[in-house]
């Protein structure tokens, strides 16, 4: 059967992301001393040469790997591993310093909090968040009953029409998933998104989550929850100061990575 | 360091009947990542488009240009009582401040008569004003929304062009005040208040181009938001917002004159209070102007958007 399964699944094996030794490398202006004095800046300026004064975060070093459509790739490491980094290189968004990435078209970061505005209602942040992420007036129209429903916003009162800074912080995180969630997305990154709002929140979420790895061609899941990776992904990367430690099937990274923390 | 530990992959069916991770020996096996990569049709990601792509792909986005420049002009006063109210009040009140110092005290009007200065000195700083803070939130379009640009996938241009479009959106509530003030001083609607709408397509252009460049340079050096504003009032008072250069430089040599009247600010300037003011006359300005107008039009936002685009891949890194 699972012999049958795999046969089966090799011939439409297609690469959906392929990172070639990737490193990224975070530039951080006048850090060096560790002190922001005045003649230490200047002392930068004078000196010139390349890129005195400036401190690198060598970030993510040298990862590769490829994945397949029809993946959920899990990325677990502790906190400032490059998990969140090495999203961001597969989505572009981030240049890399060496190394390639390649992808099947535009990978896109579940996450629209940044074009979102707090004095505005929720009303007009779903369709500035839709346009945002790239979708027309027309789908957003057409979807904009469904985002609405499905964050619950509305379940007590008209909180729709209220500027997003009146809502409770639980209230804004489900908005910023179910506006984030509502489009289809070839490569889908989610970072930590899973987290937001209450219980009931949390299981739609997973489900639309679900939904979307159906749609989508391959679906990157950073988490902290060992629970929710072993939920929802079946091939997990483990990264460690920016090296990939692991690579392979949930249960048995999983199992590595809770040895190494400890649990 | 770490041991790194490759597992081997097998083939399984978890729980929930997909199946995982799966790595028969295929026919990619012992390809390089780019042979790979090259076979199935995969692209770098995150590589800057061509220009025609780049354009095709800021037209695409539009909407959200607009909407994001239109929600920046909401937000501004949305926690103010009077709310949007104050997108009129703002300009008014900067009027009768200028009003105050230059027309009252200063008396810089040096030869014009009250009904012509007033308008005169209202356009001047409306129109400066527009330019001056296209560049201001140019200077921060990508350094003050890293996040943006770290999470979201559009072209980055779609920034400086939504931060311009705001002040332009911001213009038009300023005119109203100015037609306000220019009737109040007997400058009466005409056929030649139409020429407004070419004089303010050039100069958003011109913002547009000028707000691209300093986004790059500030993207890179965000200490420029902080040298800005002198830079920008330097140029505010050699632009001529509260006299008259030729009346000003009367006696010097005609060069200057020409050089003061064909920085873009004031082309746009004595274009807009041509436009408005019945006592200001063609004999106010600079030959050639509608050619300078332009000139500085296509050269600011050709040579910006070029210039934007070509670091487009750098955004958002640092």
């Amino acid at each position: 059967m699972a012999e049958q399964n795999a046969g089966e699944h090799t011939r439409d094996r297609r690469p959906t992301v392929i990172a070639d030794d990737l490193h990224i490398v975070y530039r951080v202006n006048g850090a060096k001393t560790g002190k922001g004095s005045a003649t230490a800046a200047l002392s930068r300026i004078l000196k010139r040469g390349e890129e005195r004064g400036v401190r690198k975060v060598h970030a993510v070093r040298g990862v590769s790997f490829v994945a397949y459509r029809g993946e959920a790739i899990g990325l677990i490491g502790s906190n400032g591993s490059g998990k969140s980094t090495l999203l961001r290189a597969i989505a572009g968004l981030l240049p890399a310093e060496k190394g390639k990435v390649f992808t099947d078209g535009q990978p896109s970061l579940l996450g629209v909090n940044a074009a979102l505005m707090n004095d505005l209602t929720g009303e007009r942040n779903v369709i500035l968040g839709g346009l945002a992420m790239g979708m027309s007036r027309e789908q957003i129209k057409e979807r904009y009953q469904g985002i609405v429903d499905f964050s619950g916003i509305n379940e007590k009162g008209d909180f729709i029409t209220l500027p997003m800074r009146t809502y409770s912080s639980g209230m804004a995180a489900r908005l910023r998933f179910s506006i984030a969630a509502a489009k289809d997305h070839d490569v889908l990154m989610i970072d930590e998104a899973l987290a937001t709002g209450d219980r009931k929140f949390q299981k739609r979420s997973e489900e639309r989550i679900r939904e979307l790895r159906k749609e989508a061609g391959t679906v990157f899941l950073v988490s902290h929850n060992n629970k929710s990776i072993r939920d929802t992904c079946d091939r997990v990367l483990w990264l460690e100061r920016g090296e990939l430690r692991m690579d392979g099937p949930t249960d048995e990274v999983l199992k590595e990575y809770e040895k190494f923390t400890g649990k | 360091m770490y041991p790194k530990t490759k597992v081997s992959p097998v083939s399984e069916t978890t729980h929930d009947g997909t199946v995982a991770v799966t790595a028969a020996p295929a026919p990619d096996e012992g390809l390089t990542p780019a042979e790979l990569a090259a076979r199935y049709g995969l692209s770098v990601s995150g590589a800057r488009p061509s220009l025609g792509e780049y354009v095709r792909q800021l037209w695409s986005r539009r909407h959200f240009v607009l909407a994001f420049s239109q929600a920046k002009l909401t937000a501004q006063y949305s926690q103010a009582k009077l709310g949007q109210l104050w997108q009129v009040a703002t300009p008014l009140l900067n009027a009768a401040v200028y009003y105050f110092i230059f027309g009252l005290i200063l008396k810089a009007s040096r030869g014009m008569s009250h009904d012509v200065y007033i308008p005169f000195l209202v356009t001047g700083v409306f129109v400066f004003t527009f330019t001056q803070s296209s560049v201001m939130s140019g200077v921060r379009a990508i350094s003050g929304n890293l996040g943006l640009v770290r999470a979201l996938h559009f072209p980055r241009a779609a920034l400086p062009v939504s931060f311009s479009l705001q002040q332009l959106q911001q213009l038009l509530f300023s005119m109203i005040v100015l037609f306000v003030v220019a009737i109040g001083f007997g400058s009466y609607p005409g056929v030649s208040w139409l020429l407004i709408v070419p004089v303010l397509a050039l100069q958003f252009l011109f913002n547009t181009g000028l707000a691209m460049i300093v986004a790059r340079l500030g993207a890179k050096t965000p200490d420029l938001a902080q040298l800005m504003p002198f830079l920008l009032r330097t140029w505010m008072y050699a632009s001529g917002v509260m006299f008259s250069i030729s009346t000003m430089l009367q006696g010097r040599p005609e060069w200057i004159t020409r050089v003061l009247q064909f920085n873009p600010a004031a082309v746009y300037m004595d274009l807009m209070r041509f436009a408005l003011i019945d006592g200001y006359g063609s004999s106010n300005l600079p030959p050639h102007v509608w050619a300078v107008a332009l000139f500085w039009a296509v050269a600011a936002f050709a040579g910006g958007f070029v210039y934007f685009w070509k670091a487009e891949e750098r955004y958002g890194r640092g």
